[in-house]
């Protein structure tokens, strides 16, 4: 391979022969809206459950579209559903939904023991 | 002749119905908690059971709460109900008078005017022939109406009435020819032996100068008693089992059992209890953004056929406005909240980041201030309520001022109840260790689930609308009237959520000028902002705002006042009107007391400033 000076992080490579993508698709077509998403960051600013813990709802997106379901599952556990972060979207995205969503999707697809 | 084969299509239905509603009943019973089922026992030879016989009186056969809706509807419903009661009832003691016995078997007084063809030659069998004409009338009026309902429904004051499915379908076609055949089936049989009365002898020698009646006769009784046969079969299948399972949901609930929170077989008598009359369409405020199918009736329908979808279940504002109407009386937002909960319980959170820990706080406190997730996004709210806190000198801990867990409330909405118990302890902790006796909140989200669900012993929990009336009435605010129309907007928590009404609108009076509308109180609407639906898009959240604005505007208001920083939020989206909450409305008058009080003109021209 021909060496372009940039070093690959194996950990964050995405094979996607290997990319399980069941759980994004079924997001995105239960809830559309969360395709608009701007990562803006408005949500993770206002998050009630960010002034506690360090938690991003941005960073689902990113998780979500990664196929990181394991991190994701840790993740959105933190959410409190309070709602601020769809008062602030500037696109409407139905944030609640997605969070729900995902939580249900990583029961169905990727069981996570606990 | 005694008896013919044609009795047996309606002895082997009722048969049928009737061993299924023991077996059934029995199921359901035998699920109860421990309590419930000592609640029955210990209730059962009290005046709760008679207060139960009253109640299926009045609502099971006289529907009094569908003829408050509509008298035309209350009419037709009490007609079929009550008239074919009567019926039955009449029609055994035709039979038992004619016999001479009390057990009569059921088929000889369903079908009395085949068996006894000599005309009634006693006074009182006489008196109750005419009286079973006229009730047979009075119960194919009730049909003939119901024929109309389905052509034209608005004249009974509904815009809509519920889709049916095929058991519904078979089930409402045999009950609608049940009443026509037997109509005919005694006129024809009038016709041929001069057995009838007052009614139907006339009918039936019309049809005998008309037609050969003598061929009609044995068809027209057999399909008499099919259609009642078909009836029973299609009625474990159908919405008319309400009709014996409503009888039991209300002796339960006199004893006062309740829907909890999980499946039950209480849950299960509620969900067959529905009529499917549609009533609770419309008042649903989903129809605004053309939402048609996650209505009450219909999930109702999807629950008890365990074919229930998330989209379907959490489609929904649960503002409860369904629930006033529902003539059964069912529990719809808890039987929602309830599915909910049996949806999602895979998958609750256990918020261990969440640190326990007692706070302190100056002994000095009078009142612990939880302003709540949205509040924190209307500073509006919150820099009135602190300045009135100021203004009243009220020693106050603004318990959520900084990192503090949300109530809990939108999580039980979505029926994560589990996740929800976490944050309450989280919370409960905290406001237990504070030694305050007085909890004032800004969020009617918030202010239910801290009256329902924390057990907070010694602790007073106030809306901020309460507590404001209190120190209003401790001559502790300044009164200044603004000469401002103001329209009032019920936030659905605080109203059918917690039953207050009142606080907000005498503090408005005071105030503002209140103009009263239409819809208000228990029928007030709900924003559309409502977290319980975590399905519905922007777009129709918008569709069900500006539906209520628009009515809101037609009483030409200077300003839309709430007592809800969601309801506030979603209102002042749409800049149609300025909109305020009740906190804001009071320190805004305050500030404009200190200001002398100028002429009216300027008066909201200072107001226009002051925004």
């Amino acid at each position: 391979m021909k060496d372009f000076g940039y070093t690959v992080i194996k950990q964050r490579t995405i094979d996607y022969d290997l990319f399980d993508g069941r759980l994004l698709n079924e997001v995105l077509q239960m809830e559309p809206s969360f395709k608009v998403c701007l990562s803006c960051g408005g949500c993770t600013a206002t998050c009630s459950a960010n002034d506690l813990v360090s938690f991003n709802v941005r960073r689902m997106n990113l998780l979500l579209r990664r196929g990181e379901t394991v991190e994701l599952e840790s993740e959105i556990r933190k959410c409190m559903l309070c709602g601020k972060c769809m008062l602030v979207c500037p696109r409407g995205i139905n944030i609640r939904n997605v969070i729900m969503l995902i939580k249900k999707g990583i029961q169905k697809y990727n069981p996570v023991k606990s | 002749m005694e008896t013919t084969s044609f009795i047996w299509p309606f002895t082997i239905g009722l048969s049928f119905i009737s061993c299924f509603l023991v077996i059934i009943v029995g199921i359901w019973i035998s699920s109860l908690s421990h309590i419930d089922k000592s609640r029955i026992w210990h209730n059962l030879l009290t005046h709760k059971s008679l207060q139960a016989f009253h109640e299926i009186f009045m609502e099971s056969l006289l529907h009094r709460k569908i003829f408050k809706k509509n008298p035309i509807l209350g009419y037709m419903h009490m007609s079929l109900a009550f008239g074919w009661f009567l019926l039955i009832v009449v029609g055994h003691i035709d039979a038992c008078n004619h016999y001479h016995s009390l057990l009569v078997p059921a088929y000889k007084a369903i079908f009395f005017r085949y068996f006894v063809t000599e005309p009634a030659t006693t006074h009182s069998g006489k008196i109750l022939a005419a009286s079973m004409d006229l009730l047979l009338i009075f119960v194919l009026s009730g049909v003939m109406l119901a024929y109309y309902k389905r052509v034209n429904s608005r004249m009974f004051g509904m815009k809509k009435t519920t889709q049916l499915k095929i058991g519904d379908r078979i089930a409402l076609s045999s009950l609608w020819l049940i009443f026509p055949l037997r109509f005919l089936a005694e006129s024809v049989s009038a016709g041929i032996h001069h057995n009838g009365s007052i009614i139907s002898q006339p009918t039936g020698n019309l049809l005998a100068s008309l037609l050969p009646i003598h061929l009609f006769e044995m068809p027209l009784w057999w399909a008499y008693s099919g259609s009642l046969a078909l009836f029973f079969m299609a009625m474990p299948v159908s919405r008319y089992m309400h009709i014996p399972v409503e009888v039991v949901l209300i002796f339960l609930r006199n004893y006062g059992i309740r829907v909890k929170k999980r499946i039950s077989g209480f849950s299960r008598i509620q969900v067959y209890s529905c009529s499917r009359c549609g009533i609770c369409l419309d008042s649903c405020q989903m129809n605004h953004a053309a939402i048609k199918d996650t209505q009450s009736v219909y999930v109702l329908k999807h629950i008890r056929n365990r074919n229930i979808t998330d989209e379907k279940l959490f489609n929904c504002l649960l503002c409860g406005r369904c629930q006033p109407d529902c003539p059964v009386g069912l529990e719809l937002n808890d039987l929602r909240i309830t599915q909910r909960i049996e949806s999602t319980k895979e998958y609750n959170s256990s918020y261990e980041y969440l640190k326990n820990g007692k706070v302190t706080v100056s002994p000095q406190t009078e009142v612990i201030y939880f302003a709540g997730c949205m509040t924190h996004l209307t500073p509006a709210i919150l820099k009135s309520m602190k300045e009135i806190f100021a203004l009243a000198k009220v020693k106050y801990w603004f318990m959520d001022e900084e990192k503090t867990a949300c109530c809990g409330r939108p999580l039980m909405q979505v029926g994560q109840y589990e996740a929800a118990k976490k944050l309450i302890e989280h919370n409960r902790e905290r406001i237990l260790s504070s030694g305050a006796k007085k909890l004032v909140v800004s969020c009617p989200i918030c202010y239910k689930v801290f009256n329902d669900d924390y057990a907070l012993p010694g602790i007073k929990v106030q809306h901020h609308s309460e507590y404001l009336l209190e120190l209003m009435a401790e001559n502790r605010l300044p009164i200044h009237k603004l000469p401002m129309r103001v329209v009032y907007h019920d936030p659905c928590e605080l109203g059918r959520g917690s039953g207050i009404y009142h606080q907000p609108r005498l503090l408005l009076d005071e105030y503002t000028e209140l103009i009263p509308m239409k819809n208000e109180k228990e029928a007030a609407y709900c924003c559309g902002g409502s977290l319980a639906n975590i399905k519905i898009q922007m777009n129709e959240r918008n569709q069900i705002r500006d539906n209520v604005l628009d009515e809101y505007l037609s009483y030409q208001p200077d300003m839309l006042a709430t007592a809800c920083p969601l309801c506030k939020k979603t209102f002042a989206k749409s800049n149609k009107v300025p909109v305020h909450d009740i906190a804001e409305i009071i320190s805004m008058a305050i500030r404009q007391k200190e200001i002398t009080a100028p002429e009216v003109s300027e008066d909201k021209e200072v107001l226009k400033m002051e925004f």
